[in-house]
């Protein structure tokens, strides 16, 4: 049977191009891999080669042709053993393919009213389980809350490892990881060379391969020379394979600014991380939920990004003494419950709005503070719940005002809970600045409970 | 002229002789020691952080090469050359055709065929253990995935975005797995499937299974500085790794002259005291003969080997390259006087084979891919509401 050959699309966005010039002749053997035209667009020329092979027995479009639409039959090509000269050219040999629906790459691309995506799916958190009655509660450090979630979960599963810069041997830089070299040994807990873009490419390879790691970067301003596995192989790689791979791992180490450390170790990458779906992203506040949050990042099937903060790292909260404190993924908690104003923060903002909250109280505005714990998936329920509630609302964010947490609560409270606003959804962050060294500027570019007040009263209608 | 000075360097058997690939710098005292071969010390802890005994002299980066130098072609049966004789030929065939429906539009984006370098895939994997070892690459992946026997009418399918391909439609031709294989895929960003595989050979030692990771690279992906810092890693750990850079010549359309100063890439892990192997990628039975050898030095736990295999590629890039940084002259000569496929055809045809059996072997495969080709033009796109299927495991 005779094969059309048809004009080849050579790069994806190809629909036409000029056959300049045919390099076989009518009655020519073609071989697999000999070049047939040459043809040009108006990037690049051509060489169209054969793959099967017979004989060149009509060429319908002869040389120098331009604007040949992609799919046009351009020459009828005589199988082996076939006529050449009984070939004839296709009914419609001038008649470009084509696009049927269903089938080719631009399905869907031009629909006259557009196309319509499917809901994307509303997550359901589940609430914190209950604290038994009767429970104790000791105060632990935040450091320690870490390192205990860690320790927990090594034990209940030994597929869970740990590695990083400093972790074993140095009990960690910021000692989070101390005393996991005692008791589970180097096979488990692995100093690294200073490798970020390597170690967390090894990392996201071991939890492809089944097993659980936690990834610690010595802050997270060193993981942006590995953001490239934390987004691209980490993230993304369970879609594109269809859900076949799954990649466990959990990113963690302190994020956001420390004390007097300058510009390029002081960065909140939340709102960074928060931004790609195929990520969780968990920056809890006190000891208690980054325990319980710790254990269940490690737990989960999918990676995620667990920004903890190094001021918050020696602060000492109460801790409920429960066999197994795990916590649910992607539910905000209520810090503080209030009727004037909602103060929505994460992180060490929340202390800070805790502080505010304080000072609003002195001065007769009933203040609700919500930790959101979770940066992704947010969790919007309890947001407009409180808005609904308060009519008013503010964010409290330790990083920059741009594209941040805090403007994806604001557009979440403008699309879905206009209609309950008595004020404009304000947000207080630090200064849209690098972080400067000097302690006057630092203090004056990070957010602080003064500023929160100050935008609670405005909203309130109270400056 | 820029290609006249062009010279392909695709290794023979007789070659290996007289190539020497060169020690740690030191003074002759310590390169004689090192040809001699003192015992290792022995390694001072057992963890897997501290595998490496990095105070031996006794580096054999030769070793391998050596022992592959003296026996390059791995002693196939007619059987087994048959077999690699198929797969070859349904990579190159299947490529052909994945290039046909992308010229139709039935593919999109990015398509890089693996024309060419077809023994690389074939003799590598037909030395691993199936269900034990895995296997990464970059994006060029087809070839891999058919040498490890996945059925090319799912590659297709995922080639031409629809529902019954490998990745449900939502990878495409750079983005395919099968867990099932332990393919680890298939990635897009270049150079990144080395630390990922770096990864899965941790795995392996973790889990003291045995098995060993194969992870693909090429001439332009040896450029990273990750795959540097995965090779310091996996030497210091003594991971199970392979290194295996495809030298296809070109980085896209840079000549390797043109993009590294040490154009030798088995030589790159000295560095990291990784034994190197210069392989010819282009003769199946030498690829398989050198994957013997490396695969048993990695499988005795004496840390990763990096292997070369100097190969070519046909086609440009990517369907849209339209490869102007070569001659044909120098394509044709390379097709004409090295084919991976052409070669063990001939060997073949020595052993007895006929004409006849191995036009048999053709049409059967074109029929497969024909079938493969159908299959995929043929299956429904995917449903809308996969859409947000599969971006995260659990429900939160």
């Amino acid at each position: 049977m005779a094969v059309e050959l048809k004009m080849p699309a050579l790069s994806p966005t190809m629909e036409e191009g000029t056959l300049a010039r045919w390099l076989k002749q009518e009655g020519d053997e073609i071989t697999s891999g000999d070049i047939i035209a040459e043809i040009e667009t108006d990037k690049a020329t051509m060489e169209f080669e054969a793959v099967d092979e017979g004989t060149l027995a009509k060429i319908l479009i002869p040389e120098g042709s331009e604007n040949v639409k992609v799919g046009t039959v351009i020459a009828m090509l005589a199988g082996e053993g076939e006529d050449a000269g009984a070939v004839s050219a296709p009914a419609a040999a001038d008649e470009p393919v084509a696009d049927v629906p269903g089938e080719g790459k631009d399905v869907g691309r031009e629909e006259p009213g557009g196309v319509s995506a499917p809901d994307r799916p509303k997550s359901s958190p589940k609430a914190d389980p209950e604290i038994p009655s009767g429970t104790s509660f000791t105060q632990v450090s935040v450091r320690e809350a870490l390192r205990d979630a860690m320790a927990e979960e090594m034990r209940r599963d030994d597929r869970v490892f740990v590695m990083g810069e400093e972790v074993a041997e140095y009990q960690g830089a910021y000692k989070v990881t101390q005393g996991l070299l005692d008791e589970f040994g180097p096979k488990r807990v692995i100093d690294t060379p200073i490798t970020e873009y390597g170690f967390a490419g090894i990392g996201t390879g071991a939890a492809m391969g089944g097993l659980r790691p936690v990834v610690e970067f010595m802050t997270f301003n060193f993981a942006m020379q590995a953001i490239d596995h934390i987004i691209n192989s980490a993230a993304k790689t369970n879609y594109m394979s269809g859900g076949q791979m799954r990649c466990p791992i959990v990113f963690r180490g302190p994020n956001g600014a420390a004390s007097r450390v300058g510009a390029q170790h002081s960065q909140n990458y939340g709102p960074w991380y928060a931004s790609v779906p195929g990520l969780i992203v968990i920056a809890p506040y006190d000891s208690s939920d980054a325990k319980g949050l710790m254990k269940a990042a490690i737990r989960s099937e999918d990676p995620v990004v667990f920004l903890e903060n190094e001021l918050v790292y020696g602060r000492s909260f109460d801790v409920p003494d429960l066999d197994d404190h795990v916590l649910p993924i992607g539910k905000a908690r209520i810090m503080r419950e209030g009727s004037d104003v909602t103060i929505v923060s994460y992180s060490i903002g929340v202390g800070l709005a805790l502080d505010a909250a304080e000072t609003l109280a002195g001065e007769g505005i009933d203040a609700e503070v919500i930790d959101l714990r979770t940066l992704r998936p947010l969790d919007t329920d309890t947001i407009l719940a409180s808005l609904a509630k308060t009519n008013r609302l503010i964010i409290a964010e330790e990083g920059w005002p741009v594209c941040s947490i805090a403007s994806e609560v604001m557009a979440v409270c403008m699309e879905q809970g206009f209609d309950h606003l008595d004020a404009p959804v304000l947000r207080v962050t630090d200064e849209d600045v690098p972080l400067p060294y000097a302690a006057n500027l630092e203090k004056l570019a990070l957010i602080d409970a003064p500023r929160i007040v100050a935008a609670a009263k405005k909203v309130c209608y109270k400056d | 002229m820029q290609n006249a000075r062009f010279t392909l360097r695709l290794v023979t058997a007789s070659d290996y002789r007289d190539r020497a690939i060169p020690l740690p710098r030191g003074n002759e005292k310590t390169r004689k020691q090192a040809l001699a071969r003192s015992p290792k010390k022995p390694a001072t802890q057992a963890a897997i952080t501290s595998g490496a005994d990095n105070t031996d002299d006794d580096f054999a980066l030769r070793s391998l090469q050596e022992a592959h130098a003296k026996a390059p072609r791995y002693d196939a049966s007619t059987d087994q050359m048959l077999a690699y004789y198929e797969q070859m030929l349904l990579i190159r065939r299947f490529e052909e055709k994945a290039g046909q429906l992308y010229g139709l539009g039935l593919i999109g984006g990015f398509c890089h065929l693996y024309i060419g370098q077809e023994a690389v895939a074939v003799g590598l994997q037909s030395g691993l253990q199936e269900g034990l070892d895995s296997v990464i690459t970059g994006y060029r992946d087809h070839g891999h995935m058919l040498a490890y026997g996945i059925d090319p009418k799912v590659i297709m399918a995922e080639l031409t975005g629809r529902e019954a391909g490998i990745s449900r439609g939502k990878g495409g031709s750079m983005h395919m797995f099968s867990t099932e294989h332990k393919f680890y895929g298939g990635h897009g960003i270049v150079g990144a499937q080395v630390s990922l595989g770096g990864g899965l050979a941790l795995a392996h030692k973790y889990r003291e299974d045995g098995g060993l990771c194969l992870a693909y690279f090429g001439d332009g992906a040896a450029n990273q500085g990750q795959v540097y810092e995965t090779m310091n890693m996996a030497s210091l750990w003594q991971l199970p790794i392979v290194f295996v850079v495809e030298n296809n010549q070109y980085a896209m359309g840079t000549a390797v002259r043109r993009s590294s100063a040490e154009t030798e890439f088995y030589r790159r892990g000295t560095a990291f005291r990784i034994p190197g192997m210069d392989v010819n990628g282009m003769d199946v039975l030498e690829v398989r003969g050198a994957a013997e050898v490396a695969f048993k030095h990695v499988r005795e736990g004496n840390g990763p080997v990096l292997m070369e295999l100097n190969t070519y590629r046909y086609r440009g890039h990517s369907m849209s390259d339209p490869a102007k940084y070569r001659s044909r002259e120098e394509v044709q000569d390379v097709r004409e006087h090295k084919d991976p496929i052409e070669g063990l055809k001939k060997i073949l045809l020595e052993k007895g084979k006929s004409e006849e059996d191995l036009k048999a072997i053709d049409k059967a495969i074109r029929a497969r891919v024909a079938e493969s080709a159908d299959f995929a033009e043929n299956s429904p796109e995917p449903e809308a509401s996969e859409l947000y299927t599969d971006v995260l495991v659990g429900e939160y």
